[in-house]
Parts: structure tokens; C-alpha cells; sequence
């Protein structure tokens, strides 16, 4: 239907709203394509309702918890697991910016030769594509159990995320500002600090708090692997069916989360 | 009374540009010993739990771990077609359950299009919780609950994603224009119609491009599901790591890496059709 069809439909009163994919065949295609697929899709899941039904009972008493939440009786084992956690989390943000650096501005195409750009995105390609997890499934069996695999992982991780952001950013800068100090004869290590990094530091210290509140996040999973922090307690609370300390840790991840998105974004209002 | 410059000296040409004020330097300082002892002492806590002969041993257990590694065994790889299409089907149908759930949260934490404060609050708590939680976790809580398999993976998923396409769209809505709600409040539509022919229309693109960019998200986590029961192609590799058959861990992350690059740029494309 062209503007006009459109328009005279409208004024008998037959408007209706566009539609989101323009081309009608390619649409109806789209639509069976979707459900095609679907219907398969849910072929394929087999649920054993048996088990389900056994369960719920379960999943009632795991929501029950939440109600009475017990921080005391592992209250060791869950502080022992929350400072591992912090400290993973501190240590692993600071190495991972701090390799993300060299890397980035290497991955930018607007400053970086051919080679090296081609080098540092193979890195940032290979550190996105892989979960956290898997990853630390091979530092675990390279450095043994412990938080300093964790903390290996999650630096490795946030290499990647960083470096991506920070190398889109220094390429959306305005290049007259770099023009007008590379004419006064800046050297490479003075362009970079008086051209390039004023314009792209408020949006990396922001994205560096919301990567501590991700590596945060990520240190409670990774711990199930083995890599240490409050992970470790939580699996082990769960396969003890230890609900109420399980719903404790929880809610603490929950608690600790949200104090780190409130804080990231005043800071990221104050640097803006 | 001679002017005095802000590093002190009366003569202009004496006077050295500086950037902060001494007050604002002292300030850096401050900050700077303040952030540098935290690392430390971060770093000291690692460095007590950790056996430092394992860490000697790491290049040679690297180096190891790659020659166990290759070559990759090519024949384990058909066993892994099924397995791969349960990773896919677990990262599509959460991703569509979990949307399903979000969309109305999103209307309801909105600040535009909430009924009340109240359940503004609640909306948001709902999104923060599940934001919070790694699918993981989920995953692990519903294998106790549900027992292992796809289903548990796909719950997982829904629940880790409400929260990102909540907290997504509901910023989306609050950004909308609101001369279209205005005009079409003005015909005397309802609260509904105003919200699906005012509303709707301007945040539908934001809407798709967040679905298919968790989608792409959804199916990177989806791999790592089965290593607590939860089904896809996460339990070959748990079975895989646990009998440390390492030739057949390489071929199922080659077969990872796959499936996330065209993920990848499937999500791309479609987003950039949408924007």
C-alpha cells in the first residue's frame, strides 16, 4: 500500500498502524519462518512432569526462605566468600583497565597502523566471545584453585569489554583537537595525553564503575568452577539444600549490587 | 596591593600555568594513595590464598593443556549437533519468555506510564533483583527445584533477562516524546489505547533492538548452562572436562565460537535494520 491507498483508507475511517517490516512477502516469510522454528523448538523440549510435580514442593520451601533468610550459622564461610568476592573484584577491575588501555588506543583505527590493529581486535574478539566461566575453567586448571584464577578470569574478561568501548570511543573523537596538538610538534606519548585522553577519560571512568559492578556479578558465578569467592559458598549451600543460607547469600549479591549501581551512577554524574 | 597569581608569585612573569589548584592536587593525591592502598591491600588478601607453586607450575600446565588440546578429535563433533540445537532453542525460548515477562514490568516502572508510585517501586525491585542474579545462579536454583534439563535452562534465561530488557525499555519509555501520548490522549482514546497507538510506536525499535541484542547475550550464556545440569551444550562440555577428554573440550569451543560470531552478526544486522 502506497501513501496515498494509505491516506484515502484513513479518511473512511480503515487507518491501521504501519507495519514493522515494509515488504509484505518478506514479512509473511519472516512470520512461518518464526513459527516453524517455534513449534520445533518446543517439540524438542522433553520435561519430565514427574519430577516437576516432586519439585515444586521443593521450589516453595526455596521461596519460603527468602522470608527467614539465615546469615549466622555459615556467617564465616559466607564473610570469608564476600571479601574473596570484593577483593577479586577491586584487583581484577584495575589490571583489566589497566592492560584495556594499550590495548584499546592499539584497536583504534584512527591512530593505530593496520597490524597492530588487526593484533589487539583478535584479542578483544576472543575475550568477548567466551563466557567467564568457561574461561575460568582453564585458568583454574592453569593456576590451580583459588581466587587468583578468579581474579586472572575476570581481569581477562574486562580486557575485552573495555577494550572495545574505549576503541570505539577514541574513534568517535574529534580529530581537529588532536590537528591542533600534533601542529605544535606533540610527540606520540603527548598526543595521546594532552589530544586524546581528555576527551575520552569522563566516558571510561564511567564505564570502569559499570564494569566493577559486572566483575562483581560475574565473581559470584565463577566460583562455581572453582575459582573462589561467594560463588563457591553458595554452590555449596545448594547442594547441602541449605535454602535459608542460600536465600541469604542472595540477597546479599542483591544488596551489594544495587549499593554499587547507586554509587557508579552518582559518580558518573559527577565526572559528566 | 599586587595581584597574586594562583601558584603564589606576584610577577606575571614568574607565574606558571598549572592545571588544579593546590587544593584540588592535594585532593588527587589523596585520592590516588587512598585508591592505590585498597589495591594492595586487595592484592595481599589474593596473594595469602593462593598456593604460589601451583602458579610457578602455570606455563607448564598451559603448554601442557594445548598439547591435550590438539589436534581437536573432528569425529566427537556430530555427536554435538542436538546438543547445540538445545543451547539455541534454550537461548531463543527464554529470551522470548523473559521478554513476554518484561514488557509489561517495564510499562509498569516507568515513570510516564505507572499507575502508581508504588507499584513503580515494586516493578523496579522485580528488575534489579533478576539483573543482579546470574543466569547461572538461576540455573542452578531451578535444577534443585525443576531437575535437570532444557527446561530449567530456559526458565534461567527468561529470569536473567527481564531485568535487562526491563531496565532497557523502561529508560526507552521514559525517553519517549510526549506530544504523540498528548495528541492521542486528546481524542478521548483510553489509558490502553494511548499506551499501544502513543506509546508503543515510538519505543518499538528500541524494543527490538534490545530483544535481539539479549537474544545474542542469551545464547553465549546458554553454552555455559550445562556445566550445573541445566542442558545445551554445556553438559558435553562438563562430561568432556570432567573425564579430561581434552581433544573433545577443543572441539566443542570451536563449535562455541561458531555459534557466538554468528549470533553476533545476526543481532548486528537485524539491529541495524531496526535503527
Amino acid at each position: 500500500m502506497n501513501q496515498q491507498e494509505r491516506l484515502a483508507a484513513a479518511e473512511q475511517g480503515l487507518w491501521k498502524p504501519l507495519p514493522l517490516i515494509r515488504d509484505a512477502r518478506y514479512r509473511w516469510l519472516l512470520i512461518i519462518a518464526a513459527v516453524v522454528y517455534l513449534l520445533l523448538a518446543v517439540i524438542s523440549i522433553d520435561v519430565n512432569w514427574a519430577r516437576v510435580a516432586e519439585g515444586l514442593s521443593r521450589g516453595m520451601n526455596f521461596i519460603a526462605a527468602f522470608a527467614s533468610p539465615d546469615f549466622t550459622s555459615r556467617g564465616g564461610d559466607i564473610l570469608d566468600g564476600l571479601i574473596e568476592s570484593l577483593t577479586m573484584t577491586l584487583t581484577s577491575t584495575v589490571i583489566g583497565i589497566l592492560l584495556a588501555i594499550p590495548v584499546g588506543i592499539g584497536a583504534a583505527r584512527n591512530i593505530a597502523p593496520l597490524p597492530v590493529y588487526l593484533f589487539c581486535r583478535s584479542i578483544i574478539a576472543i575475550s568477548r566471545t567466551f563466557q567467564e566461566v568457561i574461561i575460568a575453567i582453564l585458568f583454574v586448571v592453569m593456576f590451580g584453585f583459588g581466587p587468583l584464577a578468579g581474579m586472572i578470569t575476570l581481569a581477562f574478561a574486562t580486557i575485552g569489554f573495555m577494550a572495545k568501548l574505549l576503541a570505539e570511543d577514541i574513534e568517535d573523537i574529534d580529530a581537529r583537537q588532536v590537528e591542533a596538538i600534533r601542529a605544535t610538534g606533540a610527540r606520540w606519548l603527548q598526543l595521546m595525553n594532552y589530544a586524546v585522553q581528555p576527551q575520552v577519560m569522563p566516558r571510561l571512568i564511567g564505564l570502569s564503575m559499570y564494569r566493577l559492578d559486572i566483575n562483581f556479578r560475574e565473581s559470584a558465578v565463577i566460583g562455581i568452577v572453582g575459582a573462589g569467592g561467594i560463588g563457591a559458598t553458595l554452590n555449596t549451600s545448594l547442594s547441602r539444600y541449605e535454602y535459608e543460607t542460600a536465600a541469604a547469600i542472595l540477597l546479599i549479591i542483591i544488596g551489594i549490587v544495587m549499593a554499587t549501581e547507586y554509587i557508579s551512577s552518582h559518580v558518573r554524574k559527577w565526572v559528566q | 596591593m599586587p595581584v597574586r597569581y594562583p601558584d603564589h608569585s606576584t610577577n606575571l612573569a614568574d607565574a606558571r600555568w598549572k592545571l588544579h589548584t593546590t587544593r584540588k592536587q592535594i585532593l588527587i593525591w589523596l585520592a590516588w594513595l587512598l585508591g592505590i592502598s585498597l589495591f594492595l591491600l586487595c592484592w595481599k588478601q589474593i596473594s595469602d590464598n593462593t598456593m604460589w607453586v601451583f602458579v610457578e607450575d602455570a606455563p607448564r600446565q598451559g603448554a601442557d593443556l594445548i598439547s591435550r588440546m590438539l589436534p581437536p578429535e573432528w569425529s566427537y563433533a556430530h555427536l554435538l549437533w542436538k546438543p547445540l540445537w538445545d543451547t539455541i532453542t534454550i537461548a531463543t525460548l527464554g529470551t522470548l519468555l523473559g521478554i513476554a515477562m518484561a514488557f509489561p514490568c517495564a510499562f509498569l516502572a516507568a515513570r510516564n506510564t505507572t499507575p502508581h508510585g508504588l507499584i513503580r517501586s515494586a516493578a523496579l525491585m522485580v528488575i534489579v533483583s533478576s539483573r543482579s542474579i546470574n543466569s547461572l545462579i538461576w540455573a542452578m536454583l531451578l535444577v534443585t527445584i525443576l531437575g535437570p534439563g532444557i527446561l530449567a535452562g530456559i526458565i534461567a534465561i527468561a529470569l536473567r533477562s527481564i531485568g535487562f530488557v526491563g531496565k532497557l525499555l523502561y529508560e526507552a519509555i521514559e525517553e519517549i516524546h510526549p506530544t504523540p501520548v498528548e495528541a492521542i490522549a486528546a481524542t478521548g482514546a483510553s489509558r490502553m489505547q494511548v499506551m499501544s497507538y502513543g506509546v508503543l510506536p515510538q519505543v518499538m525499535p528500541a524494543f527490538a533492538g534490545i530483544s535481539i541484542y539479549r537474544w545474542d547475550i542469551n545464547i553465549r550464556e546458554s553454552t555455559v548452562l550445562g556445566l550445573v545440569g541445566a542442558g545445551g551444550i554445556g553438559l558435553q562440555l562438563n562430561a568432556a572436562i570432567n573425564t579430561l577428554a581434552w581433544d573433545k573440550v577443543s572441539i566443542i569451543f570451536i563449535l562455541i565460537f561458531a555459534t557466538v560470531l554468528v549470533s553476533e552478526y545476526i543481532s548486528a544486522k537485524v539491529r541495524k535494520a531496526f535503527i
